[in-house]
């Protein structure tokens, strides 16, 4: 499971950061939702990947059996966050395209 | 408990986030209610900021405020000490002025300037105030997302396109802050600052490793901010594309930067086996800072790229001279720190009206004007109050003010920093009997050659503004403009009257961060509200 987890993130960041250095904005804006979603899981991954195990502490609960809930509580705080600015960039981005009549990322094209 | 008195500790963050949400329910057609409104808020917030300092600085003040009554590790604190006061003042002081210079006229050029500039300064007193790094984190994006709005007030083509730049690179630092911050809590299991430095004694072999690698990546973040070559070059467009008041409150930004390169560099990397982690990185890379800064000083042709450059040159100068982490000399720094983001406070809005009389910069007025909509007919009556007297001869003294000061020239505050540095350096029993490294002497050379940059291109912009000019428009100027030029340099000229108090409080601050023993056992013992005296065993801090 690590493994794979490990993949997906490794996989989504490398994505995302060859999107950001392309010159569309559209492209930089997948490209940032992309490298959220990895750091997301990644936060995740920090607290230990256990499968079915709850975050609650119990009565003579062993410790090591539960999952860690602080980055959980992390990761929606972050979710919420990224979700906002992407959707603040979007709006910038849409603004650019109207005003500079373009969708490169310098609000103009690149001379042949 | 010192009772009440603990509860001014979140104010500075509830008076912009109230002032912020209530502004929100006022049509922007209510100008003098906004701009009251925005008025009252800053000014209460300057009162609260120095009644903090005061506080902090008479010794018995316990600057700890748990937030929901939770014990320290488990919930978040709120810190107070010398260090956060002295930038909460700063934030604040510099706020106003800025405020009233946006009322004169550009507030009225987009949407909801008031709230998102309350929040801003929310965001900024939070960052200043949290001893968490996961709420840094928050307050980070609260302060950016509003310097998001606050860049594009205005809108146009330069500024979106600037925006548009200035939030792609934010959005990825705020991804690395993420990844920072949780492989630092991976490693070590706390994000709260105090008892992170108290359990990196504890931790070994790889998850040390991971450790470093999280708060070299956290690291970046912070140097991304505060402008380090080669993670700057948003800087001097986003700067110089934005709104002289905006500009001028974002002095400020660069310098959060700097806080939390110095509160955590010293508190949790200040002793112990990772000791000075990256301070190598801050001396170099503040170096090529400077250098950077330099040449750009010395190119620009526009005022407002000068200014950016400036900042670069202040961001530059403070991290090599955090970097030698010595105590004298970070001292001498905090004042260049203040000094300097007064200045290019004041520069950056001074620059708006020396340019207005030239056509670049009316013509970057009306095209703002015109994308935002007919506000040429209302710009009229907005523009309240007496056109300043002595135009030319009044701009052309702050003019010359703010190049001594950018300079380091006698007798301005600037020079008081410079000096102060430069003795920490190479001063008279600097460093005891050893000589002195050659890395110091190049810090020297570079911040003495950065200051002559500053000069020639202060000359050259002044003799081509003020005494080339032959057209002989004089630009209209509004003593509500002017006064808050005038009146951050005459703080600096306060600063430069009162460097002894001022220097004497800086020493005590780089001792106090020096010894992060105190403020660690100040944040793990403090003692809950409604709980019984001694917290005891019972009080849920079992650590």
């Amino acid at each position: 499971m690590e493994l794979v987890l490990s993949i997906g993130i490794g996989i989504m960041t490398g994505s995302g950061v060859w999107l950001i250095l392309r010159p569309r904005t559209y492209q930089v804006i997948i490209g940032l939702s992309l490298l959220s979603y990895a750091v997301n899981l990644f936060i995740f991954g920090v607290g230990g990947v256990k499968s079915n195990a709850a975050p609650l502490l119990g009565e003579g609960v062993d410790v090591s059996t539960l999952t860690d809930p602080v980055p959980q509580a992390l990761v929606l705080t972050a979710i919420v966050i990224g979700f906002a600015t992407t959707a603040l960039f979007l709006v910038v981005l849409l603004a650019a395209r109207g005003l500079t009549g373009t969708d490169h990322v310098d609000g103009r094209e690149q001379p042949k | 408990m010192s009772g009440w008195q603990q509860h001014f500790i979140i104010a500075p963050i509830v008076i912009p986030l109230v002032a912020g949400a209530l502004l929100l329910f006022f049509d922007e057609r209510q100008r003098v209610v906004k701009a009251m409104i925005s008025v009252v808020s800053c000014l209460a917030l300057a009162a609260v900021a120095i009644h903090l300092l005061r506080l902090v600085n008479s010794g018995d003040f316990e600057g700890v405020y748990l937030l929901g009554n939770w014990p320290a590790p488990f919930g978040i604190v709120l810190v107070v000490d010398r260090l956060s006061a002295l930038m909460l003042v700063l934030a604040s002081i510099l706020a106003i002025p800025a405020l009233v210079f946006a009322l004169a006229r550009w507030h009225t050029a987009g949407a909801h300037f008031h709230s998102l500039f309350q929040f801003l300064l929310m965001g900024l007193n939070g960052a200043f105030l949290t001893g968490d790094l996961f709420n840094l984190f928050v307050f980070f994006e609260v302060m950016l997302a509003a310097s998001y709005g606050l860049l594009m007030h205005g809108s146009g083509p330069m500024r979106v396109k600037a925006g548009l730049h200035y939030i792609a690179v934010n959005l990825a630092a705020a991804l690395c802050f993420l990844i920072g911050v949780s492989a630092i809590y991976g490693s070590a299991g706390t994000l709260n600052m105090a008892d992170l430095a108290v359990r990196i004694g504890e931790i070994e072999g790889e998850r040390r490793m991971l450790l470093e690698a999280g708060a070299a990546i956290l690291g970046v973040v912070f140097l991304i901010k505060a402008g380090m070559w080669p993670l700057n070059f948003w800087l001097p467009g986003a700067y110089s594309a934005a709104v002289a008041p905006v500009a001028g409150i974002f002095a400020i930004m660069s310098k959060v930067g700097i806080y939390v390169i110095l509160r955590l560099s010293l508190l949790v990397f200040g002793q112990g086996e990772s000791a000075g982690l990256g301070l190598n990185v801050l001396l170099y890379g503040g170096m090529a800072t400077i250098a950077f800064g330099t040449i750009g000083v010395l190119a620009s042709q526009a005022l407002g790229r000068l200014a950016s450059y400036s900042v670069l040159v202040s961001s530059g100068t403070l991290l090599a001279v955090l970097g030698l982490s010595n105590g004298e000399v970070t001292a001498g720094a905090l004042f260049y720190m203040v000094s300097s983001t007064l200045t290019i406070g004041a520069f950056f809005m001074l620059i708006e009206l020396v340019e207005r009389g030239q056509d670049a910069g009316a013509s970057v007025l009306a095209v703002t004007m015109e994308a935002y909509g007919d506000a040429d007919e209302e710009e009229e009556e907005v523009e309240v109050g007496v056109t300043m007297p002595g135009t030319i001869a009044v701009l052309g003294i702050c003019f010359a003010a703010c190049g001594i000061l950018l300079s380091g020239l006698p007798p301005l505050s600037g020079f008081v920093a410079k000096f102060a540095m430069l003795t920490g350096m190479i001063g008279v029993g600097a460093t005891g009997d050893a000589p002195i490294p050659a890395s110091v002497w190049w810090i020297v050379g570079l911040l003495i050659l950065s200051g002559l940059a500053a000069l020639i291109s202060m000359t050259r912009a002044g003799i081509r503004t003020f005494w080339a000019s032959m057209e002989g428009t004089v630009p209209r100027v509004l003593v509500m403009e002017m006064a808050p030029v005038m009146l951050l340099i005459a703080l600096t000229l306060t600063l430069t009257v009162k460097a002894g108090p001022a220097m004497s409080y800086m020493e005590e601050t780089v001792r106090n961060l020096q010894q992060p023993g105190t403020y660690i056992d100040a944040v793990i013992n403090a003692r809950r509200a409604g709980v019984a005296e001694p917290s005891g065993p019972d009080g849920g801090g079992g650590i």
